[in-house]
This record gives C-alpha cells, structure tokens and sequence, in this order.
C-alpha cells in the first residue's frame, strides 16, 4: 500500500484531503476546506458542552467532506451501523479489498491522544489505512505520524453514544473525477460562504453571531468565576477543539490565497490578506481572554466585548470585498 | 499570522506532539508550520482539566461521607456531567440522579449497572467500588 500519511490542521479537511489525494486527486487542506465553503461563526446556547453554550467556528462535523465532494463531483459512500459487530466487519472487509476508510470517532476513547486533551468530542475523523495482527494503522491527521490503535480502542471510539454519536460512520472514495473546472467551483464554493457569513436568517450565525457574542459577554450578569469559565470555554472552542476560530481563518486565507493564484485574480489575494488580520484579531482576543482570567481582579468585560466587535467588523470587510468580487464574476 | 509568530511553549498539553498551522513566510506566503504548543490554549485546557479534577475530588468525599454512590464519583472521574452520562448511557436523567443515592444504587441490576460502566469505560466491579485514595 502507497499511502502517504500527512499532517493536516483540521481532521475533516485532513482526511478528505488526503482521501482525494490517494486517489489520484491531488488537493491541499486549505483548497479542500475553501472549497467545502466551511468557514462560519455559530453561537448556540441551546446546545451544552460541559454545560457552556456551543460555539462552533465552521461548518457542522459531516458538512465539509459532504459539501466539497458535491461540489468536485466525487462520489463517496456513508455507511452507518446499528451493531457493533457490524461495523467492524464492514471496516474488515473494506480494508481486505485494499481500500482506505475514513471514520468519525470519539476523541476520548483513542488511547494516542495526550491524556489532557481527551474529553468526550464525538466528531473525530480519522483514517484505516491497512491491519496488522489485531490493531489498525491509522492516519490521523492531526498528529505529525501514523498510529496504531488496538481494535477493541477502536470499536469504543466508533460506537460511543452521546451527542454528535457517530454510529460506526465510515466513507469510502468510490470515483473522482478527471476533470475540474477550479475557476467555476471556487467561484461557487466562495458565493455559498459570502451567505453562510452574512445572510444567515438568525442573529446567532456568522458576522452577526460575533456581534452577538460580543453582547452576551458585555452584558454577562454570571459571577466572576462564572465568568471566567464561560470566557475560558470560548477561548477552548476557538483554539482546541479541532483547530479553533483563528486556526480556520488562517486556513481560509490560505485557500484565497491559492484560489487567487489558481485564477490570477488579485481581489483574492486582498481578501487573503485582510482575513489574516482577521485571524490574528481573534488570536489577540484569546491572548486578552487568558490575561483576564490569570488576574484576580474583576474581569474587564466590555474590554474584551469591544475586542471581539472588532474581529467580526474586520472580517465584516472580508466578506464585502468577497461579495464586490463574486458580483463582478457571476 | 507569520511563520516566526508561531507559538512554541512546548505546552505539556500536547504531551510531545505537534500540530500544524498555516501561517505566511517573509513573502507572504502560506504554509504550514508545526507548534509545539500555545500558552493561552494550554491554560484554556488545563483549566477545563482541572475544573473535572475538582469536582471529581469533591464527589469522592460525598461518595466516601455516605452522601452519593460511587456512580457520582466516577462521572466527573471520566470527564462527564448529567446531561452528557444520561445520554451515553442511555437512561433519563431523573433516573441517573436517583441512582447517586446509595440506597437505590445498591439495588440496581446487573444490567443497568453495566450500561453505566460500558458508558465510562469501566468494569461492574470497579464502578461500585470507590477508589481508597482521593484522586
């Protein structure tokens, strides 16, 4: 088997990158990501996490390697299982045939991530990329090497119930296509983003769901240390869990970027440019975020509200740059 | 972000890993860069660690005072809450708050006993036991 394991800053993005490119498609993480138009902002109080609200910084778990294989037009296949049993054998059977299996798993039952960073995230993906004497070799994107994982491990972290539970969910790549029209998808693919960021119908989603946060800090009537485990859990949405809110928008960048070169477009390359400020804004708002907790005085709540309405106007621009761009191309 | 910003704290949180980033070169350009760790998101984390160690080691004492069952103990010892046990393992909610008072946690059967130690990845015998030592 000639797969090459590669390092990616998200798992989806990760996974079906490398997916495509073992099978002849040859795509980077951040073209893969533009293309899923996945970038976002959600802020959902109505779903708990550990007891804090949602805060999601892209796309729902499923959405990116969905969209993007719509859009490129390859065919993937989602099998889910109600046994376990069932599950493991489909994944047995699929790597005899040779093939590489993406899977959505739960993060705290995989026995190679560092004990600190293990709770219980059911949107995991990873990669099978063969068996050897009871324990698959897995590609994990996010980690620098592949893995191995012990099957029973395995089995635990692909039929954990809960929120998000991925019910033993594996993807196969059945066809890609031979040919692509970049100019016409990323086009698109940059169209459909322009909307999830500013034309959602509620106040909680995207450039407005920024703002929205920004209120709810200000006007927080939680207590201090309240307050600073709501402020402590933003900061772990954006950076951790997955690649957090800065890490994506610098992905994002990245994907303008290599769209501009792909379409000799110089608009693109500005809105790369403006989305990396973008990106280090809410990099600065951790870094406030960190130093207000550290301290035991009261917390300078509309210090940091101000701060985060200034990331969402930056990127606010962004996206009104984009939407000039995507008028002029349609 | 440039590439020279990239955090290197060699946060414990990554336990020796390192993950990507993508950050612009002196030319602007993106690529991808390995961090080794950041000290803003390694405190996030530890502070979400530490606030399950604590709650964890307050339910021992309940568990060990006679106040809670052991199944009280062991949710914030594998990282969970009510809301996220109920729904792993399966049972409604009032019925896992019922099942932290002992005397009803010493009549469960088999069955649901081992519901809630597949849903923390735990044997029957260890979920009923507490362990000796506060954690």
């Amino acid at each position: 088997m000639s797969f090459q394991h590669r390092q990616a800053a998200h798992c989806e993005s990760g996974v079906i990158s490398s997916l495509l490119t073992h099978h002849g498609l040859a795509i980077s993480e951040p073209m893969a990501f533009g293309l899923a138009n996945a970038l976002a902002f959600a802020y959902i109080p109505v779903v708990k996490i550990g007891g804090q609200p949602l805060i999601a910084y892209r796309l729902p778990p499923k959405a990116i390697i969905k969209g993007l294989c719509r859009r490129l037009g390859v065919e993937v296949r989602f099998q889910k299982f109600k046994s376990p049993v069932e599950g493991a054998n489909a994944l047995d059977d699929l790597l005899a045939q040779g093939k590489m299996v993406g899977l959505q798993t739960s993060v705290y039952y995989l026995p190679y991530f560092p004990q600190e960073m293990r709770f219980h995230f059911n949107a995991h993906n990873l990669l099978v990329y063969g068996e050897q004497s009871g324990q698959y070799l897995v590609s994990d994107p996010v980690f620098e090497q592949p893995v191995t994982v012990a099957a029973r491990d395995l089995n635990k972290a692909r039929f954990v119930r809960g929120p998000l539970a991925p019910k033993g969910l594996l993807y196969t790549v059945e066809s890609v296509p031979k040919h692509i029209d970049y100019a016409r998808i990323i086009t698109q693919a940059i169209g459909k983003n322009i909307k999830v960021m500013t034309g959602a119908p509620l106040p909680v989603i995207g450039v407005r769901g920024v703002m929205h946060l920004a209120k709810k800090i200000e006007k927080s009537r939680l207590d201090d240390t309240q307050q600073r485990l709501f402020l402590g859990h933003i900061v772990r949405m954006q950076e951790e869990i997955g690649t957090g809110g800065a890490g994506f928008r610098f992905i994002y960048a990245s994907f303008l970027q290599e769209a501009g070169a792909l379409l000799e477009d110089e608009t693109l390359g500005e809105a790369s440019q403006a989305m990396t400020e973008a990106g280090d804004l809410w990099r600065d708002f951790a870094v406030a975020v960190a130093k207000e907790c550290k301290t035991s005085l009261p917390i300078n709540n509309s210090q940091l509200a101000d701060l985060l309405r200034l990331t969402a106007t930056r990127e606010q621009q962004v996206w009104q740059l984009l939407t000039q761009w995507y008028k002029r191309r349609r | 972000m440039r590439t020279d910003d990239v955090p290197q704290d060699n946060s414990s949180t990554y336990a020796g890993h390192k993950k990507l980033l993508y950050a612009q070169n002196e030319q602007g350009h993106y690529q991808s860069v390995q961090s080794n760790g950041w000290q803003v998101e390694a405190e996030a984390t530890l502070d979400a660690v530490a606030l399950y160690e604590r709650l964890a080691r307050e339910a021992w004492q309940l568990v060990k005072a006679g106040d809670k069952s052991p199944l009280y103990f062991y949710m914030y010892h594998s990282r969970m809450d009510e809301a996220l046990l109920a729904q792993v393992a399966g049972v409604w909610r009032w019925c896992l708050r019922r099942h932290f008072k002992p005397t009803v946690f010493a009549r469960l059967t088999p069955k649901i006993l081992s519901r809630y130690a597949q849903a923390m990845d735990l044997s029957v015998e260890q979920l009923t036991q507490l362990p000796d030592t506060q954690p």
